[in-house]
């Protein structure tokens, strides 16, 4: 039984009636999107985006395969979507319908013809190992416009991807280890740029056109097409799959108000992502017990006052801790063991550094950020105080 | 590898860069059909075969009863590849290609004058030698015309392409395959409208407005030849009838 949605004659012609005035019945110009927001999931690859109403949700996963006869040095990219029926009581569960299919493919066509993501960096020996990314689509809830929403979600998940490391050795330089993400840090994919959809809605003979319709104008449409567009003025994919004609004049003016939308989204999205790995990096760096920010305060008090005798050892220790910044792995810091902070200073950002400093309770690296001018100069030798200021400035 | 000769300017096959293959277009050839038509566009065969308007068959799928339902399935024989396809049908992009070529031809048939019935079309590919879809979408349009379907204005789709910095219009499996971009244009061919559009790989927007019109230049071209055969045949049943 299909339980699609249809459109009452007085909705239909209400529609179309204030398109006829530039009037969207949810109040928006016709060349608007609705409110994009991105959220990121706990793991690195996923995503979801809300469009307004509609809801998709963006995994990306990889393995190692064997890589495709004809193309022995490159990885693979695949997507896969799952229209469930808690989106839409229309979708069917089970076997994808013909609109899940074409959504799939007008993605995969924008992600991997224009060669968005490097698919030869994804190779790991030749013919015989490669990397697979996968790259799966829920669409939770359809408020129209899967397509737009479905490809922000498939290209932040893949922004924040990121694939186990792996190293080829063995007697015959087959073997592959791959390493867990504790021992290595995972690498990111090869992004060269993001190939944005932006969907046209046609009403009335192909006269009126409108952007990122919602779910009503969809079932009043006469046409549709979608526009994969990146922020260098490519066009990646167009797909206007039959629908009501449009003169190609019209085409083009929908493609160049497509490249103006397309630069708008590719900024939200790397703001999104960009803001998504620093809180992630921020995260990474190992915070103290709650009992030592105590001690820490008297020590920076005491520090305070003796801070000649303080600056006389911490050069004596800095020869000595330097080494040890470099060369030693994260440890659980204990108070006694001062050379053990000197670890967490090169991991932190600034911000998270003086606070971890004092945390620490390493009053006399605490002393040089709140005055480091005077203190480089006072104290020698000045090289050891380079390989830190870059780190705190 | 390059595609067209820097010297002489000719492609792979001998064409100049906005030369379309020979086209051969038969009506008739499925007896048993209310519409059927074999369409050639060089080494690109097309036999389509039209069933309609008749009894809706599955009242399930009948969404609209003011207007026709339209059903497509575009299949491509085993034998119609260089090495022997394993699956002819029901793959995603055969599900694409039917749902693309349904559409394009909704837009041009007069559903609302054939309410609560349905319209089948069935196209399959006996050889594909690139621009597949552009021969399914031109077969399908004389299907249709010898079925006595009425329709808004002829359809007619050709494809063109961008390699080694030219265009070049209906290219073959082999220009298809080189990884350059491809773009499918359909057009209804009085009204100069563009129905069905679709594009892969990457291009700057100049060069597509090029290709684009490069495309529907060849539309027309095979608009024009589809008219002559639907002449040719109409007055060949004239001559029939006596």
């Amino acid at each position: 039984m299909d339980q699609r949605w249809r459109p009452t004659v007085n909705e239909r012609d209400f529609i179309e009636r204030a398109l006829q005035s530039d009037l969207r019945v949810d109040g928006r110009r016709p060349f608007d999107f609705r409110r994009l927001k991105i959220l990121f999931g706990r793991e690195d690859g996923s995503a979801e985006v809300q469009l307004g109403d509609t809801r998709v949700m963006g995994y990306v996963t990889s393995q190692l395969v064997q890589p495709y006869k004809d193309r022995p040095n490159e990885g693979t990219l695949a997507i896969f979507t799952e229209f469930s029926p808690m989106a839409d009581p229309a979708f069917e569960p089970g076997r994808p319908g013909e609109s899940a299919i074409e959504l799939g493919r007008v993605i995969d066509r924008g992600l991997r013809e224009s060669r968005a993501i490097d698919t030869e960096s994804l190779c790991v020996v030749a013919g015989k190992h490669v990397w697979s990314v996968r790259v799966d689509l829920h669409i939770l809830d359809n408020g129209g416009n899967l397509i737009d929403a479905a490809n922000i979600a498939a290209l932040a998940a893949l922004s924040t991807f990121r694939r186990p490391e792996c190293t080829v050795g063995g007697e015959d330089g087959q073997q592959v280890t791959v390493h867990d993400p504790e021992v290595r840090d995972p690498l990111p994919l090869t992004i060269h740029h993001l190939p944005i959809a932006v969907t046209f809605a046609y009403f009335g003979e192909g006269n009126i056109m409108v952007i990122d319709p919602t779910y009503k104008e969809e079932a009043v449409m006469g046409g549709r097409m979608t526009a994969t567009i990146n922020s260098n003025g490519d066009v990646c994919a167009i797909q206007k799959a039959g629908g009501e004609g449009v003169m190609s004049s019209v085409i083009m003016q929908c493609l160049r108000i497509a490249s103006v939308k397309a630069a708008d989204i590719t900024s939200k999205i790397k703001n999104e992502v960009n803001s998504y790995t620093s809180a992630k990096a921020l995260q990474k760096v190992k915070r103290l017990p709650a009992s030592v920010p105590k001690k820490d305060s008297i020590h920076a008090a005491a520090m305070k006052e003796c801070t000649d005798g303080a600056l006389e050892m911490q050069s004596a220790k800095a020869s000595s801790d330097v080494q040890k910044i470099i060369k030693e792995p994260p440890s659980v810091v204990k108070d006694n063991k001062q050379e053990d902070v000197e670890p967490m200073l090169t991991e932190c950002n600034p911000e998270v550094k003086s606070e971890s400093m004092l945390s620490a309770g390493e009053s006399n690296e605490t002393q040089e950020t709140i005055s480091p001018k005077s203190l480089r100069d006072a104290v020698k030798p000045k090289h050891k105080r380079k390989k830190k200021q870059p780190i705190k400035s | 590898m390059e595609y067209v000769n820097p010297l002489t300017g000719f492609r792979v096959d001998g064409r100049r860069p906005n030369e379309m293959r020979q086209l051969k277009g038969e009506i008739g050839v499925v007896a048993k059909a209310d519409g059927s038509a074999l369409f050639e566009m060089g080494n690109t065969r097309v036999i389509a075969a039209v069933y309609g308007p008749r009894e809706v068959q599955n009242k399930g799928q009948q969404v609209n009863s003011k207007e026709a339902l339209v059903r497509c399935e575009y299949r491509m024989a085993e034998f119609s590849t260089g090495d022997r396809r394993r699956k002819p049908k029901g793959d995603r992009r055969s599900t694409e290609i039917s749902l693309v070529i349904r559409q394009t031809m909704e837009a041009s048939i007069l559903t609302h004058l054939m309410p609560r019935s349905q319209i089948d079309i069935f196209v399959q590919v006996l050889q594909a030698d690139g621009g597949t879809r552009s021969a399914c979408i031109n077969a399908a349009t004389l299907a249709l015309a010898d079925a006595g379907i009425p329709m808004r204005d002829i359809v007619t789709s050709c494809s063109a392409g961008y390699l080694c910095s030219i265009p070049l219009l209906d290219l073959n499996y082999i220009e298809d395959s080189a990884g350059g971009p491809d773009v499918t244009v359909g057009i209804l061919a009085k009204m100069d409208k563009v129905t069905l559009l679709q594009m892969d790989a990457k291009l700057p927007m100049d060069t597509f407005e090029n290709v684009m019109e490069l495309a529907i230049e060849g539309c027309k071209a095979i608009a024009n030849y589809i008219r002559e055969v639907l002449l040719e045949n109409t007055k060949q049943l004239e001559c029939q009838r006596g």
